[in-house]
């Protein structure tokens, strides 16, 4: 029975379709070497590694302006419907949040290079696994995407909440050395700020398994994600 | 595939039904063209039925206004009233009145070859709805007003009906429906030998029929069912597939028959 993936009688539509998933895979691939890139640098404290983060950012946004092109041209042209009509919308945000991931990649980088100018600060290894956890999130929920697998997109939306705890205990953690010790308020501010770059790109993670979810099911994922405010007492 | 599963079905029947079928099958001689239909049309609002050539559409449209008794060797069994009606089998309403309340237009424009006025004036005039000539011209016009044909046509129309374009005569046949002020319109793919801005007038005409009548499109264009109807039925090879709010149809259909044609992937 013709479903979801399946051609289509036209099969020029096909190739469309196939040109907006490829973007998006490439896409995807680039933002997460972007998270890679950025964490390497921080973890090593190599500036070098991050200018380049900062430079590769370009890629991915001519990568969402062709996948706003080929978007606007299905629109227009073959007046998708159903799954298709799906497919697409779902590309268009996709890549919406694929471009803040490597912006927050980009950002994160950025701040690499000012901490570098500064003496190492011990939460930077929490920092890392923070990233790293979040990279992972990241991973699976693209390949979630483009595999069209809506039980993953589920367990990655899932585990949103931990990123989230993590973060908090992470902002307690460095905000104790800010207290302690003035000389590293710059630095620590800094790692905050990074923190924080890791916790949205956790978010848009959760967006896009969101819209894999919906891209299968045609239902909205329940919006209610466990919203329980982490920083509730602490600071 | 003749069963329905039970939210599509409670979805169907949950409406305010202007004409109710159940198990409506139609045979042609020996071959079977409906499998058992049930489907509810509800008052002012659009039904558009789709599905591929030979699905069953037309033949199910035709069922509501007693069409298939013009064909030899057509069999209709099953269940349709309106407004809590029979219009088969015992009790039956009279075809000629049902015809009154149940108008149609059809593929191909069809005017009479007669005048404009004469063309919005046969249903009423056979039907004898008006004594007075001052009714009668004060009903042509009021069709032909709803039927957004009056500003072109007032000063010719006693002008021979053929000699208007395409879209003007089939907003005329629609003018000719609607002058005996029938409850239902069936419209068998009206727009199909139409351009696209007569396709535009048609379909801004049926967005504002809908305030007073209950419509029926059939209709091979998809974009068509999706911009003018409000509930979309599917069908396939005699058998009502899927129906509910075109919304749902055309964004997240439940059965993959209906995805696949919809989406170009058979038909």
């Amino acid at each position: 029975m013709p479903t979801v993936g399946d051609d289509h009688i036209v099969k020029s539509y096909d190739a469309q379709l196939k040109t907006l998933r490829d973007i998006l895979a490439r896409m995807g691939g680039l933002a997460e070497a972007q998270l890679d890139m950025a964490l390497a640098a921080l973890e090593a404290r190599d500036s070098e590694t991050a200018m380049k983060v900062k430079a590769g950012d370009a890629a991915v946004d001519a990568c969402e302006q062709q996948v706003n092109e080929q978007t606007l041209r299905l629109l227009a042209l073959r007046a998708p419907l159903a799954d298709d009509l799906r497919q697409v919308v779902a590309a268009l945000k996709v890549a919406g949040n694929l471009e803040r991931v490597a912006d927050h990649a980009a950002s994160a980088a950025r701040r690499t290079v000012i901490l570098n100018d500064n003496p190492a600060m011990a939460p930077t290894r929490s920092l890392v696994r923070m990233g790293r956890k979040v990279q992972v999130m990241l991973h699976e929920v693209l390949g979630a995407y483009l595999a069209y697998d809506a039980d993953t997109a589920l367990a990655v939306h899932g585990r949103d909440q931990e990123i989230d705890e993590m973060h908090a205990s992470l902002f307690r953690e460095i905000l104790t050395y800010m207290m302690e010790d003035a000389r590293t308020i710059t630095a620590a501010s800094q790692l905050m700020f990074v923190a924080k770059t890791f916790e949205r790109i956790g978010d848009h993670a959760t967006n896009i398994a969101e819209m894999t979810y919906f891209l299968v099911t045609a239902r909205p994922l329940d919006r209610h994600r466990p919203r329980r405010d982490v920083f509730d007492g602490g600071v | 595939m003749t069963m329905l599963d039970a939210p599509t079905l409670a979805e169907n029947l949950a409406t305010d039904a202007k004409i109710l079928a159940r198990g409506v099958t139609v045979h042609y001689g020996a071959k079977q063209a409906l499998n058992g239909i049930d489907l509810d049309i509800a008052g002012n609002r659009v039904t558009a039925l789709i599905g591929p050539s030979g699905c069953g559409k037309s033949t199910f449209l035709r069922c509501l206004n007693r069409m298939n008794d013009t064909v030899a060797g057509a069999r209709v069994g099953g269940m349709v009233t309106l407004d809590g009606e029979p219009l088969y089998g015992p009790g039956a309403l009279d075809p000629v009145l049902l015809r009154m309340r149940v108008g149609m237009v059809f593929q191909k424009p069809n005017p009479f070859p007669k005048s404009i006025y004469d063309n919005v004036a046969f249903g009423p005039r056979i039907h004898g709805l008006f004594a007075r000539k001052a009714d009668l011209d004060e009903a042509v016009e009021r069709a032909l007003e709803r039927a957004g044909l009056w500003h072109e046509v007032k000063d010719r129309l006693h002008d021979r009906a053929t000699g208007l374009s395409g879209g003007q005569q089939q907003r005329l046949c629609i003018a000719r429906a609607i002058a005996v002020d029938p409850e239902v319109i069936l419209m068998d793919e009206p727009c199909s030998a139409l351009d696209p801005i007569a396709t535009a007038r048609v379909e801004e005409l049926i967005d504002e029929l809908r305030d007073n009548f209950a419509i029926v499109i059939v209709t091979h264009s998809m974009q068509q069912a999706a911009r003018v109807s409000q509930q979309t039925a599917f069908f396939h090879l005699g058998n009502l597939v899927e129906v509910g709010p075109t919304e749902r149809i055309f964004t997240a259909p439940e059965h993959q028959l209906t995805q696949g044609y919809i989406t170009g992937r058979f038909g």
